[in-house]
């Protein structure tokens, strides 16, 4: 690890460890990017199929139907692994690896004017068990027992003795190793490689929304990891970790010691899987933030009421998760108590919001791609988080509890939200990590539909929440009375899930023309202040800069009055 | 840390190090004494944490040098343990707080 | 060029990025243990009243006290084998790192013991969820002894220790590191022994 040895190798880098084992912290940031957007197409693909069955109950899935038995219909248990896997794929091998892995990686050491992450090799091995993670949970799918299919959530008893679960469990013990060797890496990074003058107030909007995640994986991961290795010796070694006694199973009373919990599952998983819902929207806001302030050339409203509400909205995701559990049995006590810090977290994330919108009042608005990404990003994710409050409120959430109003909710704040959000940061940083620009015809091609066909297939979710269908009924609710008169509304969704993958074909064209062909873009292509602007488009394979980064200016310095041009870069003297 | 590590420091250091290791290893025979008395099991786990709690504070602050360390160090500390009641009390409350049919 | 800050603090934190590094780590690792402890208490609860007592009445409190001693002076030697180092003793770091491989080395030993005089009576993780979080518990911790003992190993054999002559600093700050990666194995120990053995 001495200078001396570091310079030498980069001229005779093989392409095994330029390209595989590269411990160089944009190469990693792509390899997660390239990973994670392969498996979002898988997992969106998956959901494609089960979105066939509910519209068309009954009907051969179209060429891929062979896949699934002699009537190319999804049986239940195939349709409940198509659904546990989506979810599993979704979260964990999709959203945060690119949220995380890929724009933090890529981003966060060029925010703060490092030549690297601190711990270049933990980075590699982070990502290498990140991909060792992937593989093992699609290969469940090749498995003779077939894949996970008890949820993303893996509840026992039902986890324990279903298929497909053994590889679930070691693939996330191998996600978690990932996401910790990872979030530890950035919380020394942030702390430790800022350059000269980039003071905790000068920092980016979006490298304090990687560093409050970062602690919310580094903590909340661990027990759900305990939890998995608990899980793991139920289903191998014979213990009743979470099973009660007297279970009884296909007629007969299950032979194992008892006394175990289904409830220590449940808490020990939501401990973790509720910050994990902010680990997927806190990066997106911070990328949010970095567009709007670019595109309306004005500082944010409100950069410290951001700030604090983005740590204290981590702080309080770590007191709020059995909201997901209302409907256990929980007395009035507990359930008081976290209705109320989950309607006190809403607070910070409505200031957040709230900060976004009024930031856009008075600012010269350029409707570029990035941006509008950006824009719809905000009513969408208002949506998603409005929705979210009856859920919050335990006597409401009695109802609506595991009806559609919940994949309704959590998709608006995922989907419209996050991946919207993410795709905004391709279309913004793109210039950055290749010296050319993606096409604004098809970025916005790619846009408008998008977001036409988001709120087609996740809207009326809603109605059919509300009329009372649960979730994860392979008939799509056909079998209930109740559920009648909202089922014509499955066609409507399938129709805008297929459009919607169809919409995101000029987005495929663009990335991949544009690496090629694309406008060559220049250092500062969007003319914006933080200091990634100041390196090379690449920046220096190692060293990322051409010159000593001194920072002198806050982050978001545009249109500052008596000024020569509209933006001061952070690094201007 | 590197700062005050000059020789004599480093000795003065041994000798906490040695009077720690001697505290620990009479907390260790009391805890064992402890565990037959005569008490309640409640009266029990607290003598029990508690004793493990004080020479788990030794260690942590002679030979893990917490207690000269810096404000980053014991913030990220002190965060993780609050984190880490709220898990292990929440859940314990929760069994207790059920509701009865 | 180096990332900055391996060798030399960085002036406002105070901190090298290793330090800094391993008590983040260390942090996830109070929240690992922490899970399995809350899932002590709550089985615990769950089980009939004086299960567990019952249960725990098989362990051997005599061992796992010799064991605890062990663990502890182990910590010592580790904490002597890093001062040995800050006053340039190489030979005296060579001797203390050996003996906590050593104590780490009984320590395992001893577990191994305990483990199989158990399954000889035919008791298993699958007897009872007393058993069940004992051995988890205690295997968990096992895991990390094992890896500890590996990065000991490690910087104790030429392979490591050689770091020693070219850049005495960054192997002492290295060494530091695994110091207090390895008292908090130690910590964690501290709390199982009464929780399991005792109470």
């Amino acid at each position: 690890m001495s200078s001396k040895s570091h310079n030498h190798d980069h001229h005779d880098e093989g392409f095994i460890r330029k390209y595989i084992f590269s411990v160089d912290h944009k190469v990693i940031g792509l390899q997660y990017g390239i990973t994670s957007l392969l498996f979002l197409l898988f997992g969106f693909s998956l959901m494609a199929i089960m979105r066939w069955q509910l519209a068309y109950p009954g009907t051969p899935i179209p060429i891929l139907g062979f896949l699934f038995g002699e009537s190319g219909t999804l049986a239940p248990e195939q349709y409940n692994s198509l659904g546990a896997m989506h979810g599993t794929i979704m979260v964990f091998l999709g959203v945060v690896p690119l949220a995380v892995g890929a724009f933090g990686n890529y981003i966060v050491p060029l925010q703060i004017g490092a030549i690297d992450m601190a711990f270049p090799k933990l980075n590699a091995a982070s990502y290498w068990s990140y991909f060792v993670g992937g593989v093992i949970m699609i290969s469940s799918f090749f498995m003779p027992e077939g894949a996970a299919r008890s949820g993303w959530t893996s509840y026992p008893p039902l986890s324990v003795f279903e298929n497909g679960q053994t590889f679930w469990l070691i693939s996330m013990v191998f996600l978690i190793t990932s996401s910790l060797l990872g979030s530890m890496n950035f919380i020394v990074t942030i702390v430790q490689l800022r350059a000269p003058g980039l003071t905790w107030m000068r920092l980016p909007l979006f490298v304090w929304s990687q560093f409050v995640t970062s602690f919310l994986l580094v903590l909340a991961f661990p027990p759900l990891e305990a939890a998995a290795i608990l899980q793991l010796m139920d289903r191998v070694a014979g213990t009743s970790f979470f099973l009660p006694s007297g279970l009884v199973l296909s007629g007969e009373i299950v032979d194992v010691a008892g006394s175990g919990s289904p409830l220590l599952w449940q808490h020990l998983f939501w401990f973790l899987a509720h910050p994990e819902v902010y680990v997927l929207i806190l990066p997106a806001m911070g990328i949010v933030a970095e567009i709007l302030t670019n595109n309306t050339r004005k500082p944010l409203w409100g950069f410290k009421s951001i700030v604090y509400s983005m740590v204290f909205l981590g702080f309080c995701s770590f007191i709020v998760w059995a909201h997901h559990m209302f409907l256990t049995g929980m007395g009035q006590a507990m359930s008081a108590f976290f209705q109320t810090t989950t309607m006190i977290i809403s607070i910070p994330s409505i200031v957040i919001l709230t900060s976004y919108f009024l930031s856009l009042w008075g600012g010269s608005i350029r409707f570029n791609t990035p941006m509008l990404f950006a824009l719809a990003f905000l009513p969408m994710f208002g949506i998603g988080g409005l929705t979210g409050l009856p859920l919050g409120l335990a006597a409401a959430d009695i109802y609506l509890h595991d009806t559609y109003y919940v994949i309704g909710h959590f998709h608006y704040v995922v989907a419209p939200g996050t991946i919207f959000a993410l795709f905004a940061g391709i279309y913004y940083w793109f210039p950055k990590i290749t010296g050319k620009k993606m096409n604004e015809m098809l970025g916005k091609l790619h846009f408008w539909p998008s977001l036409i066909f988001m709120n087609g297939i996740f809207m009326p979710m809603f109605i059919q929440g509300l009329a009372g269908v649960s979730r994860r009924l392979a008939d799509g609710g056909e079998s209930y009375a109740h559920a009648s008169g909202v089922l014509q509304w499955n066609e409507f969704m399938t129709t805008s899930a297929f459009l919607l993958g169809i919409s995101q074909i000029p987005f495929i064209i663009n990335l991949i023309m544009s690496i090629f062909s694309g406008e060559k873009a220049g250092r500062n292509p969007w003319d914006s202040t933080t200091v990634e602007w100041a390196a090379p488009s690449p920046p220096l394979a190692h060293v990322n800069f051409d010159s000593e980064i001194t920072v002198h200016h806050s982050a978001y310095e545009y249109s500052v009055p008596d000024s020569k041009k509209d933006f001061i870069p952070q690094t201007e003297h | 840390m590197s700062s005050d590590h000059d020789i004599s420091s480093i000795q003065d250091h041994i000798r906490v190090y040695l009077i720690v290791f001697g505290a620990l290893a009479v907390l260790t025979i009391v805890t064992v004494i402890a565990s037959y008395l005569e008490i309640s099991t409640s009266e029990g786990i607290f003598l029990a944490l508690i004793i493990a709690s004080m020479k788990a504070s030794l260690v942590a602050a002679y030979f893990m040098h917490l207690i000269s360390e810096r404000n980053t160090i014991i913030w990220i500390l002190l965060l993780t343990v609050v984190f880490f009641f709220v898990m292990l009390f929440l859940p314990l409350i929760s069994y207790t707080d059920q509701v009865h049919i | 060029m180096e990332v900055p800050y391996i060798v030399k603090e960085r002036e406002d934190t105070g901190l090298i990025n290793s330090k800094l590094g391993i008590w983040v780590f260390l942090a996830s690792e109070i929240m690992l243990f922490g899970g399995l402890f809350s899932a002590y208490i709550f089985l615990r609860l769950a089980a009939a009243p004086g299960e567990f007592a019952h249960w725990s009445a098989e362990l051997s409190v005599p061992l796992a006290t010799v064991n605890t001693l062990v663990l502890i002076s182990s910590s010592v030697s580790m904490v002597m084998a890093w001062a040995s180092l800050k006053l340039n003793d190489f030979p005296k770091y060579r001797m203390y790192m050996g003996i906590t491989l050593l104590c780490a080395l009984i320590f395992l030993v001893i577990k191994y013991f305990e483990y199989t005089g158990k399954f000889h009576h035919d008791i298993y993780p699958s007897s009872s969820t007393f058993m069940a979080i004992y051995f988890t518990l205690t295997g968990l911790h096992g895991i990390h002894i094992i890896g500890g003992m590996i990065v000991m190993l490690y910087f104790w054999l030429p392979v490591g220790s050689k770091m020693w002559d070219s850049q005495p600093e960054h192997f002492a700050n290295r060494v530091e590191a695994l110091g207090l990666y390895w008292h908090f194995v130690d910590l964690v120990w501290i709390f199982l022994f009464p929780v399991l053995y005792l109470l």
